[in-house]
């Protein structure tokens, strides 16, 4: 579905990524690991052209996406939901869910209704808190508004920057579980973790990543399993 | 305070009816021309400081530079009414558009910035547009100005008097509001919303951000061109001092202390504003301490403004909030 090859980004005269390649199929859960630093969300801004890219090509779902605009890949069914939730704190859960949608302008009403009770019957707790404003929120709600926000654009994937950033652990598996209702609603999601033993429990396949490169790749329980991801990144 | 609100929002049809014939028949209470002439310049500064609250309020963005762009639709209609005798219903939109263009070009290497770099441009693009209105003296007259600008007729009839201009900006401040209530809730006015709140999260969902930046420039320089249009042949004699940074300042403070990202906030603040400029007038210069005082005042007790916040009861809650299970109204470009 995904698939980056040698993908390379520099900041100025900083070299942020080199060489990365990398592929998520369809209906995985691809996790990247990794310590702070080491180029997880660069990978991503740059898949969703948020960030410049200085060599390398990416495809997703069989279109090159490597020189597209930041909307054009959104309409093509790639949401990504960034790094420190970045909800709109001012603009009420509802309103917000609606902003989701405002990048594909083919959504008609109808659709539009479906995908809010879509979403509030995924993240009940939002439906509870309809017309608070974010703001107001938790921070675990936060998160869960950021995600659903991602999933009104009705992408085929979704790529997520830590979601489990400053939460609490309980939430933390909340989310957790919702990442594997997603997937399980037939989508592909690429997540993005510095807690690395849960997100390799989850994932199918993970990459581990490290000064700009991919240092290992394997299927989760082999990451677990392994004993330099188990020094560096699972504090065993 | 609730039931009070409660109480607008059921019945706001009708008191938006009062309110308008209340406003259709003020004027015609026997006021004096200068209290009239005060009422217009309320009126005017409703659409002028509304537009501006569009870059401001809606989009986030703060922009210093509102006077140059009344200044570029000022000049526009003086310069095409007095010289090539076009009439003023067709002057109205050609101010617009021109300074909408002007909004583009001053809009285009700002889209990049934002804060207090997009502030300073701003400032210096408003002062680059009076200083050329200064010196350009073969089209704007330099420093003498343009004079004798002819009156808006509609057949036989002349808007000769401070009167009968009161109801072209009664109605350009209606359908000022109007239009931008409709737009803000349409799929561009939501961008804007969306910028404000967090940029990188409004590109993150597929939302151009700077072509609505773009168009939130254009769009609220229109308004201010179309201001410009008006108030020229209202005062029949325009010069570049009018436009200086000080009105910039002005349209600003009714917008900041009106409340910013509401549309009723800038209607509050010019009325307030103007209004104590008229109150405080025996004390003659002292008046512009008192407005710095104000907006001390205004940024520690009530930073979003007087009607700014969602709470406010004066702003009259929030247009689109979800009636269970379905989407109330203004969705928008899609059907």
């Amino acid at each position: 579905m995904l698939k980056i090859d040698n993908l390379s980004v520099r900041y100025g005269h900083v070299e942020a990524l080199r060489d990365i390649s990398l592929e998520v199929k369809e209906h995985e859960i691809v996790t990247l690991i990794g310590s702070n630093g080491a180029g997880k969300t660069t990978t991503l801004m740059a898949i969703s052209s948020l960030a410049a890219k200085d060599g390398g090509r990416i495809e997703f779902a069989g279109t090159d996406i490597t020189n597209l605009s930041p909307e054009k890949v959104v309409h093509l069914g790639l949401a990504h939901v960034p790094e420190g939730r970045r909800i709109f704190p001012s603009l009420t859960v509802y309103e917000n869910l609606l902003m989701g949608t405002l990048g594909n302008k083919k959504l008609t009403k109808a659709q539009i209704t479906e995908l809010v009770d879509t979403q509030f019957a995924l993240f009940p707790r939002l439906s509870e808190r309809c017309s608070q404003v974010g703001g107001s929120l938790s921070g675990g709600e936060q998160q869960m508004l950021a995600v659903a926000r991602g999933l009104m654009m009705n992408p085929q994937m979704v790529m997520l920057d830590e979601p489990s950033l400053g939460l609490a652990p309980i939430i933390v598996e909340e989310i957790f579980e919702l990442i594997l209702k997603i997937r399980a609603m037939g989508k592909t999601v690429l997540l993005i973790e510095q807690n690395a033993s849960m997100a390799l429990s989850i994932a199918d396949r993970g990459y581990v990543i490290a000064n700009g490169r991919v240092l290992l790749s394997g299927t989760g329980d082999d990451l677990l399993n392994n004993e330099d991801v188990k020094k560096a990144y699972l504090g065993v | 305070m609730k039931n009070l609100k409660e109480l607008s929002t059921k019945y706001r049809g009708y008191l938006l009816l009062v309110l308008l014939a209340l406003l259709v028949a003020a004027p015609l209470l026997g006021f004096k021309n200068s209290t009239i002439r005060i009422f217009c310049r309320i009126l005017m500064c409703c659409t002028l400081a509304g537009s501006l609250n569009i870059i401001n309020g809606y989009s986030g963005q703060m922009s210093l530079g509102h006077a140059g762009f009344f200044c570029v639709g000022a000049y526009t209609a003086a310069i095409l009414s007095t010289r090539f005798g076009v009439s003023f219903w067709l002057v109205l939109p050609l101010a617009g558009i021109f300074a909408a263009i002007v909004g583009m070009i001053v809009a285009i290497p700002t889209l990049r910035m934002k804060g207090i770099y997009l502030s300073i441009i701003t400032l210096g693009a408003s002062e680059v547009i009076r200083i050329i209105a200064l010196n350009w003296q073969s089209l704007t007259g330099g420093s003498f100005g343009i004079k004798d600008i002819p009156r808006p007729a509609f057949f036989a009839f002349t808007f000769d008097s401070p009167l009968k201009f009161y109801y072209i900006f009664l109605a350009l401040a209606i359908v000022f509001l109007f239009v931008s209530g409709r737009v803000i809730h349409s799929r561009i006015g939501r961008s804007w919303i969306s910028i404000r709140e967090n940029e990188l999260a409004a590109k993150s969902l597929g939302i151009r951000t700077s072509s609505a930046k773009l168009v939130n420039f254009m769009y609220s320089a229109f308004w201010a061109g179309i201001c410009g249009a008006v108030y020229a042949p209202y005062v029949q004699y325009i010069d570049s001092a009018v436009f200086s940074l000080d009105e910039g300042f002005n349209i600003l403070s009714m917008v900041i202390i009106g409340g910013q990202g509401t549309l009723v906030g800038p209607v509050i603040g010019a009325v307030v504003v103007n209004g104590l400029t008229e109150v405080l007038r025996p004390i003659g210069e002292w008046r512009f301490v008192m407005y710095g005082v104000l907006i001390i005042a205004m940024m520690w007790v009530r930073p979003q403004g007087l009607a700014g916040a969602s709470d406010s009861v004066l702003a009259g809650g929030r247009g689109w909030k979800m009636k269970k299970g379905k989407i109330s109204s203004l969705m928008g470009g899609s059907k």
